[in-house]
């Protein structure tokens, strides 16, 4: 085996450009999901154009809440650029300058303040429909947020305005005479009715005071109600086990998963099909060594410079991500069974595939979609794809050494124990399915 | 003279279709036999199982300096060797699988008498078709097996390189080596071969010396052609 090792190496070291692509492009592919995954969309860039009279106001009982407001709240939820005109705002769009323009009309305040007729914005979209229904989606989210900002607004001013009617005093108008509040009229009433002689008189102030009462109460009740509609249900999160992992650690781990399942299962695939299309294998297996001496060598190659690469990049991103390094021995752990699972996918696909361009080919074709069908979140499709893309998962590795790797670098859930056994499984089932492969060595 | 190979009863299936059907013969040193048949006879299929490539479903190979199936030295049809290695780090590489004693030095002789040895530190991949059949002989040898099978080792070769060839392939018989070939040319067999065996659809049909298949005075292509027509193969 040492012997086919050195002449293994030999040739790879002679295939300089092989190497190269072999190392870069995953790499690059693995940095790409990485900051894909790790970096949330941006705020979308859209031109507002706000035709509000300056200083507009909308009337929430004695209260004004500045229509700015609202524009205050988009704001904050996307990059604005300010323009004057509708016109203007097309144009920015049609030049790709922004993604989308919101008008907001003049009679917004008079729409909101009339509370008969809702206000209305104009939104306008450009670009193809993949990019429509991105921006659209964005827009909308800005703009649902903005509305709930807003009406938190109008919310808080109306609350006041009942807290005013209860409580009385001078209304918050300086110099306006001070008012009783509902909630002190019913005791008042029933204090006077309680001096008064039994009689109609006294009856009737008791029943203005039962009432005034009973308004007081519910109005309290309405001031409550009104602070729970801006958020009607709050969000508590618990995380059912295991830590929360970091979207910028998870996306190292997704990274270096994915080198380490291209660089493995390309490695092994291309080296057992060479050894057909070199027509040594024939050569090699009538008694120089074994179908499964020569599959184990491949698959101890291919786990050996993936690992290598793999651990190299964990330590140079650990340059720029806080990884915990007390936990290397459990990284080495999950490299080198995520290896061993991808050599031995490698080594049944090259020991099926015959050659070395169909191999690759195949290799390729299969580890994409493994690896975005292992990124899919459970419940993000229906149930029956779900159960599929499960089922697919489960009997190939890049789910378990993702798993693996998870747990070992952020301590994720599942534990490394399991995804460590999966693994081991996977790798003594591929490695079976490539001794069968192999049976015939022309 | 004893026999060196003795092939008796072997049986070879792919699948529902039989590849062999009970062959057998003997091969003795110094013997240039010719295996000839047209295309699916079983030729390949026969060698490979000699070689140890393949496990005959019945039947058996043996032979008193045959510690192993690497006791036959083998050229495959297609060279096979790695085009990144030079001729040389071919030769050391199977040579050291084949455990050979002093690798160094059965290189340097591989390379001498496969007039290799200017072109030794060549990639494979560089060689012309000829040089590179000449390394895939020299890697037959390196054991210096008693027994060497050949399969179609001229065919992509011009006629000059097929001339060195069978030149070589000669010299190796006369120092008694039993050599077994496969070939589609009837011209080698005539002028080569010191016995031919006749196989189709995995039988034997003749086994003798190629003189005694043009008993009627016919050329050896036309009295091929008639045996395979009167043994129902045509």
């Amino acid at each position: 085996m040492r012997a086919l090792l050195a002449k293994d190496l030999l040739v790879l070291r002679r295939s300089r450009l092989l190497v190269g692509v072999l190392i870069v492009y995953p790499v690059a592919i693995a940095l790409l999901i990485g900051l894909a995954i790790s970096r949330s969309p941006g705020k979308p860039k859209v031109a507002i154009v706000d035709q509000t009279p300056p200083g507009q106001t909308v009337s929430v009982g004695n209260r004004r809440v500045p229509v700015s407001e609202y524009a205050q709240q988009l704001f904050s939820q996307v990059q604005p650029e300010k323009v004057s005109t509708r016109a203007q705002a097309v144009d920015q769009i049609k030049s790709g300058k922004v993604l989308a323009a919101v008008v907001i009309p003049p009679n917004i305040a008079a729409r909101l303040g009339s509370g008969l007729k809702q206000a209305k914005l104009e939104v306008l979209y450009n670009g193809n429909a993949l990019e429509q229904s991105l921006v659209q989606a964005q827009i909308e989210s800005a703009l649902a947020k903005a509305n709930v900002g807003f009406s938190e607004e109008i919310q808080r001013a109306a609350s006041q305005a009942i807290g005013a009617l209860l409580s009385g005093r001078n209304l918050g108008v300086l110099g306006a005479p001070e008012l009783i509040g509902l909630g002190e009229i019913a005791p008042k009433l029933h204090a006077i009715a309680q001096r008064l002689p039994p009689g109609q008189d006294r009856k009737t102030l008791e029943q203005i005071g039962s009432f005034a009462g009973f308004a007081s109460q519910n109005l309290n009740l309405a001031k409550n109600v009104l602070a729970t509609i801006g958020q009607p249900i709050q969000i508590q999160t618990r995380l059912v086990e295991g830590r929360r992992t970091p979207l910028d650690t998870f996306a190292v781990v997704v990274a270096v998963s994915i080198s380490l399942m291209f660089v493995c299962v390309l490695l092994a695939s291309g080296g057992v099909a060479l050894e057909r299309e070199e027509h040594t294998l024939a050569r090699l297996v009538r008694g120089l060594t074994t179908r499964g001496g020569l599959l184990l060598e491949k698959a101890l190659l291919a786990a050996a410079c993936s690992f290598v690469l793999a651990l190299a990049m964990l330590a140079a991103i650990g340059g720029f991500v806080e990884l915990d390094w007390g936990r290397f021995a459990q990284w080495l752990a999950a490299l080198a069974l995520g290896s061993a699972g991808f050599a031995a996918l490698g080594v049944a696909i090259g020991a099926l595939a015959r050659e070395a361009r169909a191999a690759s080919l195949l290799a390729f074709g299969l580890s994409l979609p493994l690896a975005f069908l292992a990124l899919v979140p459970s419940g993000a499709v229906g149930a029956g794809l779900n159960d599929a893309i499960d089922v697919i998962s489960f009997v190939f590795p890049f789910k378990a050494a993702l798993q693996a790797l998870d747990a070992a670098v952020n301590g994720a859930s599942p534990s490394l124990p399991g995804p460590l056994i999966h693994l081991a499984v996977l790798a003594a089932a591929f490695g079976a399915l490539a001794r069968l492969g192999l049976r015939r060595a022309d | 003279m004893d026999p060196i190979l003795s092939v008796s009863g072997l049986v070879k299936r792919y699948g529902q279709r039989e590849a062999l059907r009970g062959v057998g013969f003997e091969l003795r040193a110094g013997e240039l036999v010719a295996i000839v048949g047209p295309n699916g006879a079983g030729k390949t299929t026969l060698l490979s199982i000699l070689v140890g490539a393949q496990q005959a479903d019945a039947g058996s190979v043996q032979g008193a300096r045959l510690q192993s199936a690497r006791g036959v030295g083998w050229v495959p049809q297609q060279a096979a060797l790695y085009s990144k290695l030079t001729v040389r780090e071919n030769l050391r590489l199977f040579a050291r699988l084949e455990g050979v004693a002093d690798v160094e030095a059965t290189v340097a002789r591989m390379l001498e008498q496969t007039g290799l040895s200017e072109r030794a530190d060549e990639r494979a991949e560089r060689l012309s078709g000829g040089n590179r059949q000449r390394v895939n002989v020299a890697l037959g040898l390196l054991a210096d097996p008693p027994v060497l099978a050949l399969d179609e080792p001229s065919t992509a070769l011009d006629p000059g390189q097929r001339a060195r060839l069978w030149e070589f392939v000669g010299g190796l018989a006369e120092r008694g080596t039993a050599v077994l070939f496969s070939t589609h040319h009837l011209g080698e067999v005539r002028r080569y071969a010191s016995r031919a065996i006749v196989l189709a659809d995995g039988e034997v049909l003749f086994d003798g010396a190629p003189a005694e298949l043009t008993t009627g005075g016919e050329d050896l292509e036309s009295a091929f052609l008639e045996l395979l027509q009167a043994k129902g193969h045509a």
